[in-house]
């Protein structure tokens, strides 16, 4: 299979790592989806794995709803977050914020800002990060940043409290040579447009994936194309005997975590600590080390509970940067949290997108090609390709794409959940379903015809036989009130990812407690619970028993939490971990037992012979034997089993609307959403981030939309009264299907949910369900009223590109 | 529903010509028209500020820092705080009180739900010195430190009603001020509770299993 360039970057970091000389054994490993397609695969595996683990009925805490492990912290209000960071003699920062789309900067007058009560120091940003970057920076020679959208960073004043900060940060006096800005999309994209960047420009990718591709044509603001072809696709559309084609158009959403992103930055001579509101510790750290040019060793940098990312909180930021420098600056911990309307503005959105898409297929419903050309805009960064699941999601004779990037003055864009596929599905599973209209095929049946995957195979069957799907009327616009009901379904993709910075280490203590540790951080999917279920698993003890300890870079490093990465690739190491310390404990108290330690094992809590030999005894008992205060053995994750084989995962989503044809509202009903994941670990947590995908889905569809002013190059909705997220009232009754669908590749069979979760598939469900609904195709987001009630009042001929 | 026609129970001596009501931010300088004070009618806060200017003639507090005490979860607090200082950062920072989260901080997402007098307000938008005299409860109080936590808490935990946690304070205070109204919700009344609360990872149809158990639980308590 193919992977698109942006999502390169990621699988390098899963690249095996040169083949060790090692002993391997082989084992039997359960594949498939029980109740449909298990069966077992042998897999050569090194000898240090530990034991195959069974499906998931037969083990006694993984694979369990178990509860979150910080879920009462968090219920009371106790966790404490980055934003919650009480240091002594802690300063409160506050950024300056260019007030103008496109400018030169002149001069930065700090003086009365300084003299201002309660402050202790300004720093002036130096370099701003994030933006793409020049290829030729000689293009460009200024003292200052150019600033390139409104909201950029300019300068940043620390003060004793949150109030002299903000009034000090007014009183930055910043001097502009204003240039002409462009924001909309097409005005950027014509030959006289007017200049984001005096020449070519490229963005890095974050550790959560995003930017764009490097080594393309610029012409003008057009960063592209990347351009991929499998086949000739001419050759392709004559072999067709029928096309369906349309333009689809998606707009700008911002990730919107309810934690702005920030940092409490405490920098002393030997040791800069950092607490992060960040979906990766270790990409913080490497930043700042970067950046100050100090030893990784010198920095630590805690998250232990985080309020969101999706995508946008990777590295140490322009703001991260700013409180370091002036914590250094005043000698004193300095918090600088963003405020709303900087979240809005300057830490990363989902690019737009316009796509042309085009397929060609045979009677039968075979792909003869597959041609889509898009352009979107990241603002002043790229990573607007959307191709991903044409290239990804079906099986095709022949396939041509082109990702146009189109550099506007606005915030850069970065990778939000599924980066470049709600938008690649919007625009492909709605031409899918006209395809099978054209055919007269049931949207299913030709699904699966082109649709290889064998998991997704079995959740259209579940599809298929759900009450949801029966209740569809398989003719559209079948309604006669003014009120029109409608189903429609949609299929996602995502890849398996694997970070192979990941280990973890297990403790067990001579009082017979146990300890699991890891940098890693729990950004809200819940691995810290998880983590604690495969300890629990190894030792027979309940896992509310573990002591967790993760979001720290003292601990063994962890992933990066972005792409789906975090349970598939950690939980192995931690598994090894957890294996390779039992097998030394055991070791460690056969003695005073007087067995061997292979006659050992854990079971019910208790440590016992499987010879009879020896009565059970309590873990706790049988720890006390132990020779030393603590046992403890780090492990790192080791390759896939397999790692040609099961690269893609997904899911179906299934969306029942009312579309009240009269207002043009649409309201979505009720969800059904049948996902995989590898081996679940915890249902109750993977269950959550697919309703949390849905509704975010629902809301980029429907609500979502960053409007700039035209006139003035600013956001007119950077808050969340006028930036619409999906609240109580909007949400469907939603059912989710969680199919187990081992794969057998790791010694948890884990994969991630984060991505493939609803978010890549519910706006083309909801599309296609307009459709069932009202006979018209509604080709862009968000679906307003007035955008339902435009498409329902053109005439037929021209709905094709409503 | 309340009659219209009267005033708001909190704020007797309602009187729109009254200067003096502001918000943070306009403390600084600038008082709001007449025409604005209007506007808010009826929000606690802002009716109350008027009040006390009534019945003393005017009051004038700061711009510096002033003694007050604030009566929080039960305890008197005795703090000194700029009178601009919003309820949400005289928890947060000068009490320490960090469960209370601030997201929009403008009144539209609900995190910092807090209760005065046991009605649900956003102490973001909610001045410290106009809670004085008032009964202020937190999450940090919901159920005493040592006790066992609120139902509703622990359905939370049950039915896995948070993924990152962030909105979770203000959704606990928005049900719990529910189930103190209405013991016997539907699911239509949780979501009306909760229609101002925003959530970003989408854990909506989770806290609505939760407050519905916590409420069969607490009827049958």
């Amino acid at each position: 299979m193919s992977i698109r360039t942006n999502e390169e970057a990621l699988l390098q970091q899963g690249a095996p790592a040169p083949a060790e000389k090692t002993d391997k054994k082989s084992v039997s490993m359960p594949v498939g989806v029980p109740g449909y397609t298990l069966h077992d695969e042998q897999r050569d595996v090194l000898a240090t794995e530990p034991p195959v683990w069974p499906i998931n009925q037969d083990l006694k805490y993984v694979g369990k709803s178990h509860e979150r492990l910080d879920g009462l912290a968090k219920a009371t209000g106790r966790a404490r977050y980055t934003a919650d960071m009480q240091l002594p003699r802690m300063l409160y920062a506050k950024l300056v914020d260019a007030s103008v789309p496109h400018a030169k900067v002149i001069s930065v007058d700090t003086s009365a800002a300084e003299s201002h009560p309660g402050v202790r120091g300004v720093y002036v940003i130096e370099h701003v990060m994030g933006s793409a970057v020049l290829r030729d920076p000689s293009l460009e020679q200024t003292k200052y940043p150019v600033v390139r959208y409104a909201g950029q960073p300019v300068a940043a004043v620390a003060a004793t409290t949150p109030y002299a900060a903000e009034e000090a940060a007014a009183l930055v006096r910043v001097q502009y040579e204003v240039l002409p800005f462009v924001v909309d999309l097409d005005k950027a994209r014509a030959a006289d447009a007017t200049l984001v960047f005096p020449g070519p420009a490229d963005e890095e990718g974050t550790a959560g994936g995003g930017g764009g591709p490097h080594n393309v044509p610029q012409t003008g603001n057009v960063h592209g194309p990347a351009i991929k072809k499998v086949g000739d696709i001419e050759q392709g559309f004559k072999e067709a005997d029928v096309v369906v084609e349309g333009r689809y158009m998606t707009q700008v959403q911002t990730h919107s975590a309810l934690e702005t992103h920030g940092v409490v930055a405490d920098w002393k001579p030997d040791m800069l600590t950092v607490w992060a509101s960040t979906q990766g510790t270790s990409s913080v750290r490497e930043e700042l080390a970067g950046y100050f040019r100090i030893p990784m060793s010198q920095v630590r940098v805690i998250t232990e509970f985080m309020g969101g990312g999706f995508g946008a909180k990777f590295g140490a930021g322009n703001f991260g940067v700013a409180a370091a420098a002036l914590s250094k600056k005043t000698g004193a911990p300095v918090r600088l949290m963003l405020d709303r309307k900087e979240e809005h503005l300057s830490v990363g959105n989902r690019p737009s997108s316009d796509q042309m898409l085009r397929i060609g297929a045979k009677k039968d419903g075979t792909i003869t090609g597959i041609h889509l050309v898009s352009y979107g805009t990241a603002g002043c960064g790229t990573g607007a390709g959307c191709s991903g699941p044409a290239s990804n999601l079906y099986k095709y004779a022949t396939l041509h794409t082109e990702e146009n990037d189109v550099f506007t003055n606005a915030g850069p864009g970065t990778a939000m959940r599924a980066p470049g596929h709600p938008q690649g599905a919007f625009a492909l599973e709605q031409t899918i379903d006209d395809l099978a209209v054209k055919l007269s095929m049931d949207p299913i049946d030709l699904r699966d015809r082109i649709d290889e995957h064998p998991v997704r195979k079995v959740e259209r069957q579940v599809v298929r036989e759900s009450d949801i799907w029966k209740s569809r009327n398989a003719v559209a616009a079948a309604d006669h009130g003014p009120v029109k009901r409608g189903v429609g379904l949609a299929q996602s993709v995502w890849y398996r990812f694997v970070s192979m910075n990941s280990s973890a280490e297990v403790r067990v203590h001579r009082d017979g407690s146990l300890e699991v540790l890891s940098g890693v951080q729990d950004i809200g999917s819940g691995i810290r619970t998880v983590m604690a279920q495969i300890v629990a698993e190894q030792f027979g003890v309940p896992p509310e028993q573990i002591s967790v300890r993760v979001g720290d870079t003292n601990y063994p490093a962890g992933p990066n939490s972005g792409g789906s990465v975090t349970t598939l690739s950690l939980t192995p190491a931690v598994r090894d971990a957890a294996w390779q310390a039992s097998q030394k404990f055991l070791a460690d108290i056969a003695p005073a037992f007087g067995a061997s330690a292979g006659d050992l094992e854990f079971a019910d809590g208790q440590v016992r012979s499987k010879s009879g030999k020896l009565q059970g005894v309590t873990f706790r008992r049988a720890a006390a034997k132990m020779t030393t205060d603590q046992i403890a053995v780090q492990s790192k994750r080791v390759p896939d089993y397999d790692p040609g084989k099961y690269l893609t995962y997904g899911g179906v989503d299934v969306a029942e609307v009312e579309v009240d044809t009269e207002v043009g509202r649409i309201h979505v009903r009720r969800v059904l959403s049948v996902h995989d994941c590898g081996r679940p670990m915890n249902p109750a947590q993977v269950i959550s981030q697919i309703n949390g995908g849905v509704i975010q889905g629902i809301s980029y569809t429907l609500f979502e939309n960053r409007l700039l002013d035209p006139d003035y190059g600013l956001m007119v909705n950077p808050n969340l009264e006028q930036y619409k997220i999906t609240g109580s009232l909007e949400t469907p009754q939603i059912e989710v299907n969680l199919v187990e669908a081992y794969i057998g590749q790791s010694s948890t069979d884990a994969s991630g949910i984060g991505e493939a979760a609803g978010v890549v598939s519910i706006g083309a469900a909801i599309g296609n369900a307009v459709y069932n609904a009202i006979g018209v195709r509604i080709r862009q987001t968000p679906m307003t009223p007035a955008v339902v009630l435009a498409a329902l009042n053109q005439p037929a001929s021209g709905r094709l590109l409503a | 529903m309340p009659d219209p026609t009267k005033p708001h129970p909190s704020s007797p001596e309602q009187d729109a010509n009254k200067p003096g009501i502001s918000r943070r931010g306009f403390l600084k300088g600038a008082g709001l028209t007449a025409a604005g004070t209007a506007l808010l009618d009826g929000v606690q806060a802002f009716s109350r500020e008027a009040a006390a200017a009534t019945s003393t003639g005017v009051t004038e507090l700061g711009p510096g820092p002033v003694p007050v005490k604030l009566k929080v979860n039960g305890k008197e607090h005795a703090v000194e705080l700029e009178p601009r200082t919003t309820l949400a950062d005289a928890l947060r920072i000068h009490l320490g009180m960090t469960g209370t989260k601030v997201i929009c901080d403008r009144g539209a997402c609900s995190g910092c739900t807090v209760w005065l007098d046991k009605m649900p307000v956003n102490s973001c938008m909610t001045l410290a010195v106009d809670t004085i005299g008032r009964e202020v409860t937190t999450i940090e109080g919901l159920s005493a430190a040592d006790a066992e936590p609120h139902p509703l808490q622990t359905a939370f935990v049950k039915h896995d009603a948070m993924q990152c946690g962030f909105c979770t304070p203000g959704m606990v205070m928005s049900c719990a001020a529910l189930l103190e109204k209405n013991p016997q919700p539907s699911e239509q009344d949780v979501r009306h509770a909760i229609s101002g609360n925003l959530c970003r990872c989408g854990t909506y149809p989770k806290v609505f299993a939760a407050t519905l158990e916590a409420a069969g639980n607490m009827r049958r308590a």
